[in-house]
């Protein structure tokens, strides 16, 4: 392994040889999670981002849909995982220059943008932002803020360094000021700094370039840039973020005033067919909108909200639930209408927006603010990127990809993920990384691990033998702290405290020369605790602990003394009583970390082998993605068959052949020597965890038992058997996947037919199955168009709820439309009717529906009639779910670990998720997942050992009564009880423990105690306080 | 003479790692000022925060705890502490009504990652509600000793009140409203003075008697009971051979 030293949280610049793995460009959600996947597989990655901070998109974003999860929250922890990962380096504020090469050994030439700041030097305190004289428009804020000249891209940011934007800092304007090189104490300021070139080698690509939100500005769609209450989503977002504009207040624009009447436009810029729109759908503006109504009638409970739009698109998973959520609030209407923005109200600076209903015809409302629902266009510099990459792209300005596999580019090596691939939420930017990961893997199997580095620490000393020494340091955190806070006299009452035997201030304790101080004090002082007092643990104990492990120390001898974010910014006004309190919270610390016990973090093998469970075209395509990258893989199938549904699929809306897909993967997996087939079987029995699995596997009478280190459940869906519309009664009624094989056959039934009549949403969007199928809309779509294709003549209908072809599938959406396809919407209240016919001998179905737009009843004669029957959860789900401890959806669908971040993983360790069996999909979202789920599980498969934290609950015995309390509140199941000499006592399985404690507050008798926040530790915080 | 001192609540607050902890962070980044009364400790999930900690946290005269967690279906953790932290700080609450100690000394609230302004609205809150109801003790009409005597109570009976807690106690209810309705309920009401009421009154006893023997009359005064309660308890405490009746003092002792 190549040992190399390893840059800390605040700086991460090229390494000397200047190679990797992959080369990742683009740091949103799906760049950072495809540079995680890759990382902890164990190749080396460039990640490679033109702001000067990762994030991307979702760092803007308020809250995310459909959890309302906090956006920041969840994201902020992936950038310190990115930062600190010794096989990522991050490239801020970079821009691609020039590539040569091919797959597997790319030589990519990239321009560092001049920061105007070293990386190195700065700490990212902000002192320089603080002093700038220049305030600017703040990009992050979408411009709705200022902030200064030099600046943090934004809080969290990392790398948390400054950089100045030369546009408007008064020095490079004409050399007026240098206020910030004076300030800065530690030299970082240069405002001399050249571009930099680095040439870098790597053997594959992926593009996570995302997306730019539609620009409504442009052509002054609904009066944006004329009218100022007129603000587009992404703004809208800020304006209700806590670290937004407004801090968290819903105010508007033209006068900072609370907005009593909101309306939202849906559509803008996506859905149109004139210049300057875009034909697609972008596919999250429904959900984004329905989130944003939600949040604001959070923030003010009569606020009064319109949405104006056209089709409710809620095809993800529990969407159609999150759309009642918001369409239930009170003083909420959804109006399905075209609307125009008529005129902004001259004193009041209101809007007028005129729409139409079918009941109402066309009316007139004033608004106080207007959000603009806009969608997403193709990244900025995507056509300029491709054309260095030499990949294609679509019509569309999106990157072209393989409809077999759509993280596939038209170039070899070179991959793409997240919203590049074309409109993408959250979850599916992060699935498509992790299988663009995969697919690095395939490609570069042979590198794995080349190129890895680790950290390497100095052997530990045993202390057990000494009295407490501890070490308290305290940070000025430049002003941050000491502006407010006395540090010199904490540091003062630091020495007296009992137990410390040494106390110094530091500038900033996170700067590597203060790290590298604290670790030679461990060290040359013979220091057995550290308490530093400085900032959050949250963001800076990696950190510490790494340098205690510098030292020579256990990493759990350290305590972080928060004087910052709860002192010395939360009491600025009050400095003696932020000294006072900063004194007593360095008291607490120390009094914490002289009862502190070294742990080990705990170690265990890792069985190598993969089950996957259900051979459809998502299981087989993760199993052979496994087998090509190294690993042995068991496939378990419950039919005699591989294939699943795909079996009953034969092409795809963009054209794709099913069949010949099928029998391809089908022949690879069976070919492919890593691969254990094991079709005509159930799992029976599951015991173990993470690494070390065994499964019991029945075929016919004969049961096997497989040891393997990871799971992936691909068990798919099933098809709704409808009870509804005469199907069963009346063999004219088919479901559309019947229809696609009567098409395929080319069965007389569809040969003969005049009339094909489709209905939509059969079994799905009901009280009982409160969910939409996703699929049927695009499948229903697609029959339309073959059966056009077919025989031009043929009349086909589609009587439908919501037409929910998203993304580029509006495309197919419009062209049926174009060709004649009649599209009839019904509601929910008022089904169509169904009735066998026979008219002189000829016998047929009769479909009486009522047509909303002529409002009357229409009859339609049909000789077939297709049921979009919805996608319903797998009949095996219900044992799997035990078996693996892994939770089912309402709907019956498998819960992932985390809807955002966590989609294909369980939050059961070594167990994760793909295709249907999560939720209904289309094939290539299928394969994308199957790619996707096998990186997860590599993620495990390929280190030696899975890393347990040490902060996990033990048991005293003796104490142990075995009365069970404990057990009945571990919920992970980690506790169980063992016999003993002693009897009956309860034991932690180190593995599956989480170490949230809660147990410890059931023991009645003081038995089970969690490591590192045990009673005792906990008790002497509090006696300090 | 100087004018007596503004009264400075001092509150000791437990935050869950995930939402509250990182709140309070927010809180700080966006320099929401509030005052300098709480000061904290960190734990990973709400649902670890016993009540002993509560407790020795007043008995060390912090004028209340404040315990934050996640929003009832965002914990972090599978087994969903921040529901237990819940009926904790309910039956924390009962606890301390019966020791004649204010329930309001007690605050749990939600806090999201997110919400940085709310922890600063909840702290000054919360110090602004300490302030009105003074300082432990005092605010209650109660001498520091008896304070102290009545938590000791308490803490030595928590091992039985765990017991209690999972036989009888351990609910799961969608959102905050159906915790308050089931702990003011009748039905756990009078659960709660069968089960938890006369053992907490006992233990009372038993530690004012730690110090020398008293009569009936001298327990009555100290724990604010009537004589005759106080004469129930000890005709219970000396079946089980916890007191005796000292005959040359003619006063009730330790057995």
């Amino acid at each position: 392994m190549n040992i190399a030293p390893i840059s800390g949280l605040t700086a991460s610049g090229p390494k000397i040889d200047n190679k990797g793995d992959v080369m990742v460009v683009g740091g949103g959600i799906s760049g950072i999670q495809a540079s995680l996947d890759l990382a902890e597989a164990g190749f080396r990655v460039y990640l490679v981002d033109k702001s000067p901070a990762i994030g991307g998109k979702m760092s803007q974003l308020d809250k995310t849909f459909p959890t309302n999860d906090c956006s920041m929250c969840i994201e902020s922890p992936k950038f310190i995982e990115c930062s600190r990962h010794p096989n990522i380096d991050i490239l801020s504020n970079t821009e691609i220059h020039r590539v040569e090469g091919e797959a597997g050994s790319f030589r990519i030439t990239v321009t560092k943008k001049p920061r105007y700041v070293i990386e190195d030097k700065c700490t990212g305190c902000t002192t320089c932002a603080q002093y700038c004289p220049v305030q600017v428009p703040d990009p992050y804020n979408e411009n709705m803020s200022l902030t200064k000249a030099v600046h943090i891209h934004f809080s969290q940011a990392v790398p948390l360094i400054s950089y100045i934007d030369p546009e408007t800092c008064l020095y490079h304007q004409d050399e007026k000021c240098n206020i910030c090189v004076g300030v800065c104490q530690h030299g970082a300021i240069d405002l001399h700094q050249k571009p930099e070139t680095l040439e870098i080698g790597v053997g594959a690509v992926v593009l996570s370039l995302g997306y730019e939100a539609f620009n409504p500005a442009v052509r002054g769609d609904f009066g944006y840039g004329t009218m100022k209450n007129v603000v587009t989503s992404l703004e809208f977002e800020r304006i209700i973020s806590a670290t937004g504009p407004y801090e968290g207040e819903i105010r508007r624009p033209s006068d900072g005033k609370h907005p009593h009447r909101i309306a939202w436009i849906q559509c803008v810029g996506s859905r149109q067919v004139i210049p300057g729109g875009n034909t697609y759908c972008s596919s999250v503006c429904c959900a984004y909108t329905q989130k944003q109504v939600i949040l604001a009638k959070d923030h003010y409970a009569d606020l009064d909200v319109t949405v104006f739009h056209n089709d409710i698109r809620a095809f993800g998973k529990d969407f159609e639930r999150y759309y009642q959520r918001a369409e239930r609030l009170s003083d909420v209407r959804f109006v399905r209408s075209y609307v125009s923005v008529g005129r902004e109200v001259p004193a009041s600076r209101n809007v007028t927006i005129r729409y139409a209903t079918d009941s109402e015809g066309v009316k007139e409302e004033e608004f106080d603010l207007v959000v603009l629902s806009v969608g997403m266009s193709p990244p900025k510099d995507g056509a300029e990127l491709a054309k260095k990459f030499g990949i294609e792209l679509n019509a569309h300005g999106f990157c072209k990809t393989n409809p077999l596999n759509p993280i596939e580019t038209s170039r070899p090596g070179i991959f793409v993920s997240g919203a590049f691939q074309g409109p993408a939420d959250i979850p599916e930017s992060v699935v498509s990384a992790s299988g663009a990961a995969a697919l690095c893997g395939q490609l570069l199997a042979e590198q794995r691990g080349k190129l890895s580095r680790e950290r390497v620490y100095p052997p530990e000393r045993d202390v057990s033998q000494e009295e407490p020494k501890v070490g308290v340091f305290v940070c000025h955190c430049g002003a941050n702290i000491g502006r407010v806070v006395d540090v010199p006299s904490v540091v003062e009452f630091a020495s007296k405290l009992k137990n410390v035997t040494h106390a110094q201030e530091s500038l900033f304790a996170c700067s590597t020369e203060n790290a590298q101080q604290i670790s030679d004090a461990i060290r040359d002082k013979g220091l057995n605790r550290v308490v530093i007092a400085a900032c959050t643990p949250r963001t800076h104990e990696p950190l510490f602990r790494d340098t205690c492990r510098e030292g020579g120390i256990n990493q759990y001898f350290f305590d972080m003394a928060n004087i910052r974010e709860h002192c010395s910014w939360v009491h600025s006004r009050e400095k003696e009583e932020a000294t006072e309190k900063a004194k007593d919270i360095v008291r607490m610390s120390v009094a914490r970390t002289t009862l502190l016990e070294p742990l080990q973090e705990i170690e265990l093998p890792i069985n190598k082998a993969v089950l996957v469970i259900g051979g459809g075209i998502a299981g087989m395509t993760s199993a052979l993605n496994m087998a090509v990258q190294g690993f042995e893989v068991y496939l378990v199938e419950r039919d005699d068959d591989l294939g699943g549904m795909a079996r009953r699929i034969h092409y795809t809306l963009e054209g794709m052949d099913v069949q010949a897909f099928l029998a391809d993967l089908t022949r690879k997996v069976y070919q492919h020597p890593s691969i254990h087939v094991v079709t005509g079987s159930v799992v029976k029995e599951v015991a173990g965890y993470v690494g070390n699995f065994t499964t019991r596997v029945q075929t016919g009478r004969r049961t096997r038992e497989i040891r393997h280190g990871a799971v992936i459940v691909a068990i798919g869906a099933e098809e709704y058997k409808p009870a509804e519309y005469l199907y069963g009664e009346n063999e004219r009624v088919v479901t559309l996947l019947e229809l696609e094989g009567r098409i395929a056959s080319r069965d007389e039934t569809v040969m003969n037919a005049e009339n094909v009549v489709m209905i939509q949403c059969v079994g799905c969007r009901t009280a009982e199955r409160n969910y939409c199928s996703r699929v049927c809309c695009s499948q229903a779509i697609k029959n339309a168009l073959k059966l056009k294709q077919m025989r031009p003549g043929i009349e086909v209908t589609i009587i439908f709820r919501d037409m929910r072809t998203y993304g580029f599938k509006e495309d197919y959406y419009r062209e049926a439309a174009s060709k004649g396809v009649r599209f009839i919407r019904y509601e929910p209240g008022d089904k169509p009717l169904v009735e066998a016919v026979d008219e002189g001998g000829r016998k047929m179905l009769r479909i009486t529906v009522a047509d909303p737009i002529l409002g009357q009843r229409l009859a339609l004669d049909a000789d077939l009639l297709a049921l979009a029957a919805a996608v319903v959860p797998s009949s095996t789900r219900h044992e799997l779910s035990k078996m693996f401890k892994v939770p089912l959806n309402p709907d019956g669908f498998f819960q992932e670990a985390h809807v955002k971040l966590r989609p294909l993983d369980f939050a059961a360790d070594g167990v994760f998720l793909c295709g249907t069996a999560h939720y209904p999909k289309h094939v290539s979202e299928a394969i994308s997942q199957a790619y996707g789920a096998a990186s997860r599980a590599i993620n495990v498969l390929s280190k030696n050992s899975v890393t347990a934290t040490g902060a996990i609950c033990d048991v005293h015995e003796d104490a142990c009564v075995a009365c069970g309390a404990c057990i009945s509140a571990c919920t992970y199941d980690a506790i169980d009880f063992y016999d003993t000499s002693a009897g009956r006592k309860a034991r932690v399985n180190p593995v599956l423990c989480k170490g949230d404690g809660l147990c410890n507050t059931k023991c009645p008798t003081k038995a089970i105690y969690l490591n590192h926040y045990t009673d005792e530790e906990i008790l002497c915080q509090i006696d300090a306080a | 003479m100087s004018a007596p001192q503004e009264f400075k609540p001092r509150i000791l607050g437990f935050l869950c790692n995930w939402c509250s902890y990182a709140g309070a962070d927010l809180c700080g980044v966006s320099r929401y000022q509030y005052p300098p009364s709480i000061k904290v400790i960190r734990v990973m999930c709400s649902g670890r925060v016993d009540l002993e900690f509560v407790l020795r946290a007043l008995s060390n005269g912090k004028d209340g705890v404040f315990v934050g967690g996640c929003w009832l279906g965002e914990c972090h953790y599978v087994t969903e502490g921040n529901y237990d932290a819940l009926s904790m700080m309910h039956l924390g609450k009962k606890l301390l009504e019966c020791a004649g100690l204010n329930p309001d000394r007690l605050r749990l609230e939600w806090v999201s990652a997110s919400e940085g302004n709310r922890y600063a609205e909840i702290v000054t809150d919360f110090t602004a509600r300490l302030k009105e109801l003074g300082p432990l003790g005092a605010g209650e009409g109660m001498d520091k000793k008896t304070v102290n005597l009545k938590l000791e109570a308490i803490t030595r009976i928590l091992p039985y009140i765990k017991l209690v807690e999972r036989e009888k106690l351990r609910v799961r209810f969608a959102d905050k409203a159906g915790y308050e309705a089931f702990f003011s309920s009748d039905q756990l009401n009078s659960l709660f003075r069968e089960t938890i009421g006369e053992k907490l009154a006992i233990s009372q006893i038993m530690v004012l008697l730690q110090e020398r023997a008293l009569s009936t009359g001298e327990i009555a005064g100290s724990l604010g009971m009537s004589a005759s309660e106080v004469a129930k308890h000890l005709n219970t405490s000396a079946r089980a051979k916890l007191v005796r009746f000292d005959e040359q003092q003619k006063r009730f002792a330790l057995a």
